[in-house]
């Protein structure tokens, strides 16, 4: 108390009119917010511990709850705002770095938002997708630049090693440690119910999910947690993560308390040490270097499944595809700096790469203009929310999309933002097993089931007003978008003109 | 089975080596790459010298190189051994998580960077000879020892031994004053237990290099281990 004393973000409004005193909202609260009043035969609720991630609200029996944003307010101004002064006395108070989770929250633009897209009128029709078929299947993987014949004419039909997407989304890297045993589940099932890929993310691979694999990405990151032969034969592809679009250039550290059990078997690391992914891969200072580890894979693997190249947007992104291009992988996925993580460091996560719609857009037209967009394919994440999203990240050029915090907010996630912790109380950022339990992996599957298959219909509605009845022929078709507000600059590398051009 | 690679590019000879049945000896090696990653069984003599990414993956093989080898040998290795009768390159042993790795002479950089272990799983490398800068670094299990047998003058690591180590253990033969070790670990005098819990590799190491384990173990041997197997912890605060 006194100098250190932080006010509580949030306020607990509880209706003692309603409450009655069921205990539930304590049972629920990992946090332990809640507590009963034996004397009294009241219900008590200390929100200094409160995250908001409203798990108690949610389970209250009589709706006796309600979290709100706390009024008390310090004296803020322009520059001086409520988070920017209390992260101050975070760090006079504990001289730690800051430490936070889930995507960049500062008002940066969202490109997505000033985005249309086109729709047909009079001259060419629209397509209703209840009444004729829409392709929305896409393969990952080097395409033949032209077609090449045998000795007999025979076109040859070999290619490359390809990933078959029902619809253009993918389940982006999440660790088994970072999130539950049962959010792996349900990412994994729901990926095979739905024809589509999860990513194990860099903790490995749990025995029980290998059935899964022809639906699985393995990650290989910096630190190599969990990677084998066995590991690296089990997924569908194998994605080299150079980065991550919430931290990006540095590495990853996953402390000793959630390396418990089954997570530190897999990780094949002992209970309790520090899970630390080094910054860089310190076998990588170049393209030729990449090269070396991608065509080492290949090699452990017999050429049979598509390398992915991971990294985050930044600054110089487009000469960094067109070296990855080039490099024998046959994906790159770039990550934008809105994109999701369990725990980064604030002043990185907030102040350290770029949008991914700008970062898509020209990494494209570099691709193409350097006549190397079919080496690889594009798959882009960082904050892809909806639909629309998807639609128009096809058009600006990209073949997929990683999908995360949506996936999680299918699960039961509320965006609280302290994954962190280790303590969340929808089952899905923990280890512990009485939270763990929470999440019910069938219909944690079902409800990712139900997004997806709302969103496919959504892409075929928005392709089918286009005119278009192929994902296939809407990739890189920046005519179908239009920006709205603006600059010139902005435009120009969208490649996309202003709404009434 | 005797097999010339000269002019081999690495995916064909890869490829010929998964198809034999038996165990091989390469000929005429001269820098192909990534030669036997992650095979499982098999005996591999190589002639000449292979190029980086020897044995990545490896998966319980056994690779044996008459002359030297470059960087990256046994990459993220789970299980095997990897025998270089001669020097070897930059960061051997990466991440490696299981195996052996027998050096007669000299390693370049990051030798057993981030090397792990998990219960009784547990990486042995032995450098005959010295070790460049950074031997170590991140190091999470596993155990690195240096001999420091070979004629050059170097020190028997470089700068920087054992950064962001946090578990395993390294040791090292012999006067270790003009070693600047960081503050996250240990230095102190070997026991009898630390040295014969190595017999065993050190018998084999003998073994294929032709030397005296009386004469090795004869010499007084210095244990670096880390501090905290929690080394970022106390450094954040949650916001």
């Amino acid at each position: 108390m006194g100098i250190e004393f932080i006010y509580p973000e949030f306020e607990v409004i509880r209706n003692d009119k309603r409450c009655i005193a069921c205990r539930v909202c304590e049972r629920q609260c990992a946090n332990e917010v809640h507590s009963y009043d034996e004397d009294n035969k009241i219900m008590l609720s200390d929100e200094t511990k409160c995250v908001n991630c409203q798990r108690c609200v949610a389970l209250c029996p009589t709706r006796a709850l309600k979290i709100i944003k706390s009024d008390c307010q310090l004296r803020e101004n322009a520059n001086w705002q409520d988070d920017t002064i209390k992260e101050i006395y975070k760090q006079a108070n504990s001289g730690g770095v800051l430490l936070s989770s889930m995507g960049n929250p500062k008002p940066m633009p969202v490109y997505w938002d000033k985005i249309l897209i086109n729709a047909s009128q009079v001259t060419n029709p629209s397509i209703d997708p209840l009444r004729e078929p829409m392709e929305t299947k896409v393969f990952l993987g080097k395409k033949p630049s032209q077609v090449e014949k045998d000795e007999n004419g025979q076109i040859i039909c070999q290619l490359e090693p390809q990933l078959e997407l029902s619809m253009p989304v993918m389940f982006s890297a999440m660790s088994y440690g970072s999130i539950s045993y049962n959010a792996h589940k349900s990412l994994a099932t729901a990926a095979r119910h739905l024809g589509v890929l999860y990513n194990t993310g860099e903790g490995g691979l749990h025995e029980d999910f290998y059935c899964y694999g022809e639906n699985t990405i393995v990650q290989v990151a910096s630190g190599r947690f969990g990677v084998h032969k066995d590991y690296l034969e089990a997924g569908a592809a194998i994605e080299i993560k150079m980065g991550q679009g919430a931290k990006p250039g540095i590495g990853g550290h996953l402390p000793g308390t959630k390396i418990v059990g089954d997570v530190s078997r897999t990780r094949m690391i002992p209970e309790g040490s520090d899970a630390i992914s080094p910054a860089p891969h310190h076998d990588i200072y170049s393209i030729e270097d990449l090269r070396q580890l991608v065509y080492s894979l290949k090699e452990a693997t017999g050429y049979k499944k598509p390398i992915i190249v991971k990294v985050a947007a930044v600054h110089n992104i487009a000469a960094i595809a067109s070296g990855i291009a080039r490099s024998g992988a046959d994906i790159i996925a770039i990550d934008g700096f809105r994109g999701g993580t369990g725990a980064a460091p604030t002043r990185i996560r907030d102040n350290v790469g770029i949008p991914i719609e700008l970062a898509l857009a020209s990494v494209d037209k570099r691709l193409r203009d350097e006549g190397i967009r079919n080496n690889v394919s594009i798959v882009v994440g960082g904050s892809i929310r909806n639909a629309a999203d998807i639609v128009k990240a096809i058009a600006l050029g990209a073949d997929a999309c990683y999908i995360a915090t949506a996936a999680l907010l299918a699960l039961g996630c509320h965006l609280c933002r302290t994954c962190q912790s280790g303590r969340c109380n929808w089952g899905i950022a923990t280890q512990r097993p009485e939270l763990v339990k929470r999440l019910n992996p069938e219909i944690g599957c079902e409800r990712l089931v139900n997004l997806m298959n709302a969103w496919r219909h959504e892409i075929k509605e928005l392709m089918g007003g286009m005119g278009i009845n192929s994902i296939e022929a809407l990739r890189g078709n920046r005519l179908m978008l239009r920006g709205i507000g603006l600059t010139d600059k902005e435009l120009e590398i969208l490649g996309i003109s202003h709404a009434g051009e | 089975m005797l097999f010339d690679v000269k002019g081999l590019d690495h995916k064909t000879l890869n490829q010929k080596v998964r198809s034999f049945d038996t165990n091989i000896t390469i000929s005429g090696c001269c820098g192909q790459r990534f030669i036997a990653a992650g095979m499982k069984d098999k005996h591999i003599t190589i002639n000449g010298i292979p190029g980086n990414a020897l044995g990545a993956y490896l998966d319980g093989a056994t690779i044996e190189v008459n002359g030297n080898a470059q960087d990256a040998v046994g990459d993220t290795m789970n299980d095997g051994k990897i025998i270089i009768h001669g020097s070897i390159g930059d960061a051997a042993g990466y991440a490696m998580r299981g195996g052996k790795i027998y050096i007669q002479g000299d390693a370049g950089y990051r030798a057993g960077i981030h090397m792990k272990a998990y219960k009784d799983k547990i990486p042995v490398m032995i450098i005959g000879g010295k070790a460049g800068s950074f031997l170590g670094e991140y190091q999470a299990g596993g155990i690195i020892m240096v001999l420091g047998m070979s004629h050059t003058e170097r020190r028997i690591v470089g700068n920087f031994p054992c950064t962001g180590m946090h578990g395993g253990k390294i040791i090292l033969r012999g006067n270790i004053d003009h070693i600047t070790f960081p503050k996250n670990v240990c230095a102190k005098s070997a026991t009898e237990e630390d040295i014969e819990s190595l017999r065993p590799e050190l018998t084999e190491f003998c073994e294929v290099f032709g030397c005296d384990i009386k004469k090795i173990i004869n010499s007084e041997f210095t244990v670096v281990t880390p501090d905290s197997k929690n080394p970022y912890e106390q450094m954040y605060v949650a916001n």
